[in-house]
């Protein structure tokens, strides 16, 4: 299976369905997230000024995004001074396209990589196989996934659905490695070993990044294993390719960020390692920059007001961690390299609401809103669930679901029609009802009943009950008997203007 | 004060006990309720299903209903939630100032039970009696989008005879989801099998919450296993008494 994409192969019912069944990842997956979850929740609470912090990250890049291409022009003209190329590509194509043909000309038939989900948004490694080229994940967990030919399924985590046990027979297998335990020391080294000899021997490497600074022409990688710095420091060139909504004005925007970040996704204080690289010095590091710029259907969602704050994302993957839905169904169930949250939201926008698969994610959340209230940068991950549900819905012919709804609505803006409808439910409801509950409902209503059972329409509904209720007593203040202004107003029965 | 009953359409065909034990509750505690019977649903369940158009009848049906209202209370979370933080998003997009308008002069009446009682009315203590041990689920639209807080627990907390039992993973959501629950049944059967093993954990009577979507969720996965525990909306509980058992 290739590594990668934004393009799901499936709806995501039917990917959930074979995710579900497996039950060693639902236990991986249940265990890693319930404990990044609780460090986080620890690392975000020693901030007294977190919500502020929250609220500037936000505002920091709706003024980035708002003036997007001019920042992206100053961030051109900055690399170029410092010796760096800019390349611009409009999709994922044309990405792999210009990093291609870098990498074919200076004859290499390796190179390495790290924090790489942009670079599998745009299905680089396939890309580069076709030009026999291979490329060599040097990040732990997506060497993991890459060695497994499984997809990642976190974007912080790829390898979350897997095991010690499981990576430790991997090592064997693939790296020849030679493991008695699957103790997670012996497993680094054994990587370790492998990923040295890579660093020193292949000139070529290609990066993600976390952010850029257009006054400086500056970008950075921030991460835990130190592969990142050798990455971008060890080869001769280096070609970092990066979402156009990663731009950030100045050096103290950054600052807002090496807070929120490590703490929302890992939950250190700091990252262990924070790279920053402005171009190229003769005799320091790489000697040829490029930096691609990729836009891949982010210039739509810009122009969309509410869908607009999807691009603020900084890739934390906090939302994925408290994501309840996630959690039970795994990031392979989403289909695209951004699972998660940000992935129901982000994968369809990419695509322009037009993957009829894509299309399914945004009605993957019960609407909880525990996303919203992780994301150090404020999306309001339901609320734009709901937008595109309504632009989805909106765009689809008229099938039995919107005839339903449709009449639902017309049912219940009438009361009248509202209690007759009951009415008639509840006598069409009689041959469903056994031992006082619904066992097996018809059609999709089944997808109830197949687990969970369901209590029948109440034989009185409150309205019938209301208007049968006696009219509370009034209350006459009988000689001395003191009464409370409540009981002197006393329960009474106004306003029953209903027309049955 | 004069407080306006919004039942809610889930609560006034299924769970009609609800809006008769919320009545008398705040009758109890001095209030005139009134219900207006042109009321009918929120929209929610339109809304979150993408149909928005359909939702706005709904929409414009509950603010003519309610418009002169005082105080507009219902015993649902998720349903008050629809409507003060969902309702500006539905005029909104569809461009009607005018009904923004309605929307924001009326949503700041608009208020969930529980929070009605402890923050506006500033009540704790409803005099209620209920001998049995319960465990309280936290729903996600209360807890999230109201910031209910630990209204329901203050409450909970002066109900004589009443033993509270924590819930394991309290802020976890049931998975249910209106439509969710539906059409990604896998998925939400297996948030829901977690929370129900939850409840069970706590070997409690019955497990109780202010939403009874949330509660005919939890309820359904424990009746399939023929569990022991029941649900029961906190209104009832609150409503009940030494001489009325509600729930
Ligand atoms: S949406 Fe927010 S929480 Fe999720 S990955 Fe992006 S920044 Fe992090």
């Amino acid at each position: 299976m290739s590594a990668g994409g934004i393009i799901p192969r499936k709806t995501f019912q039917d990917a959930a369905h074979e995710t579900l069944s497996n039950a060693q990842m639902r236990r991986n997956l249940q265990h890693a997230t319930t404990t990044i979850r609780d460090k986080r929740l620890r690392a975000v609470s020693e901030l007294p000024d977190w919500e502020e912090l929250r609220t500037q990250g936000a505002a920091v890049k709706d003024h980035a995004l708002a003036h997007l291409g001019d920042y992206l022009l100053d961030l051109e003209a900055a690399v170029q001074r410092a010796g760096g190329q800019v390349h611009w590509a409009r999709d994922a194509a044309e990405a792999r396209e210009i990093i291609g043909s870098i990498a074919e000309g200076h004859g290499v038939r390796e190179v390495i990589k790290v924090k790489s989900i942009t670079t599998d948004e745009i299905e680089l490694n396939g890309g580069l196989s076709e030009r026999g080229i291979h490329a060599i994940e040097t990040d732990l967990a997506e060497l993991i996934v890459q060695l497994a030919e499984d997809r990642p399924s976190h974007i912080l985590v790829p390898a979350i659905h897997r095991n010690r046990a499981e990576i430790r027979d991997l090592f064997r297998r693939k790296l020849g490695a030679d493991l008695l335990t699957d103790e997670p020391k012996q497993l680094a080294d054994a990587a370790r070993l492998y990923l040295r000899e890579k660093f020193l021997s292949t000139k070529v490497a290609v990066s993600g990044a976390n952010f850029a600074i257009a006054e400086s022409g500056t970008v950075c990688v921030v991460e835990s294993e130190g592969n990142g710095r050798m990455c971008v420091t060890m080869p001769e060139v280096l070609i970092s390719v990066m979402g156009i909504e990663k731009v950030l004005p100045t050096w103290q925007d950054v600052a807002v960020f090496l807070q929120l970040l490590p703490r929302s996704s890992t939950a250190e204080r700091m990252n262990p390692y924070n790279s920053f690289w402005s171009g190229v010095r003769e005799g320091d590091g790489p000697q040829e920059f490029h930096l691609v710029l990729l836009d891949n259907g982010r210039t739509d969602v810009l122009a969309d007001e509410v869908g607009r704050q999807t691009l603020r994302c900084i890739r934390c993957s906090a939302c994925l961690n408290v994501c309840p839905v996630y959690e039970r169904a795994g990031g392979h169930a989403y289909g695209s390299v951004y699972p998660g949250p940000i992935g129901a939201i982000l994968t369809p926008q990419l695509l322009h609401l037009e993957d009829k698969n894509a299309n399914t994610l945004p009605w993957a959340s019960s609407l909880c809103g525990a996303c919203y209230d992780a994301c150090p940068v404020k999306i309001n991950i339901p609320e734009v669930l709901l937008y595109l549900r309504g632009k989805i819905t909106e765009e689809k012919p008229l099938n039995a679901e919107a005839i339903a709804f449709r009449t639902a609505a017309w049912v219940m803006s009438e009361p009248h029609r509202f209690e007759g409808a009951i009415k008639l439910a509840r006598t069409g409801q009689g041959p469903l009802v056994k031992q006082g509950a619904i066992h097996t409902l018809p059609g999709m209503l089944g997808g109830w009943t197949d687990t969970r059972d369901l209590p029948p329409l109440a034989a009185q509904s409150f309205r019938e009950w209301w208007r049968k209720r006696p009219a509370p007593p009034t209350r006459e203040t009988d000689g001395d008997a003191q009464l409370s202004e409540g009981e002197l107003l006393g329960p009474q029965r106004t306003d029953d203007r209903g027309p049955v | 004060m004069q407080i306006d009953l919004f039942i809610t359409c889930l609560n006034d065909a299924m769970f009609p006990r609800t809006g008769e034990a919320t009545v008398k509750l705040l009758e109890r505690l001095g209030h005139t309720v009134r219900f207006n019977a042109a009321q009918t649903c929120c929209g929610q369940m339109h809304f979150n299903s993408g149909y928005q158009e359909d939702a706005l009848k709904l929409v414009r049906h509950f603010v003519e209903t309610f418009r002169d209202a005082e105080a507009i209370v219902a015993p649902s979370g998720s349903c008050v939630g629809m409507v003060r933080d969902l309702y500006p998003r539905a005029a909104e997009w569809a461009g009607d100032e005018a009904l923004l308008e309605e929307v924001n002069a009326l949503t700041p009446r608009v208020f969930e039970l529980s929070e009605f009682l402890v923050k506006e009315l500033g009540v704790e203590d409803v005099g209620a009696y209920y001998p049995h041990r319960v465990t309280y689920h936290q729903t996600c639209h209360a807890m999230r989008i109201l910031r209910v807080g630990d209204a329901p627990l203050r409450l909970l907390k002066n109900v004589r005879g009443l033993r509270l039992v924590e819930l394991p993973d309290v802020d976890q959501c049931c998975g249910f989801g209106g439509t969710f629950s539906v059409k990604n049944a896998e998925t939400s059967t297996a948030m829901l099998a977690d929370k129900v093993q939850s409840v069970l954990s706590t070997r409690a009577e019955a497990c109780t919450a202010g939403d009874n979507s949330c509660l005919m969720h939890i309820g359904g996965g424990l009746s399939r296993l023929q569990a022991g525990t029941r649900t029961v909306h906190l209104a009832e509980i609150l409503a009940s008494t030494e001489q009325e058992v509600f729930a």
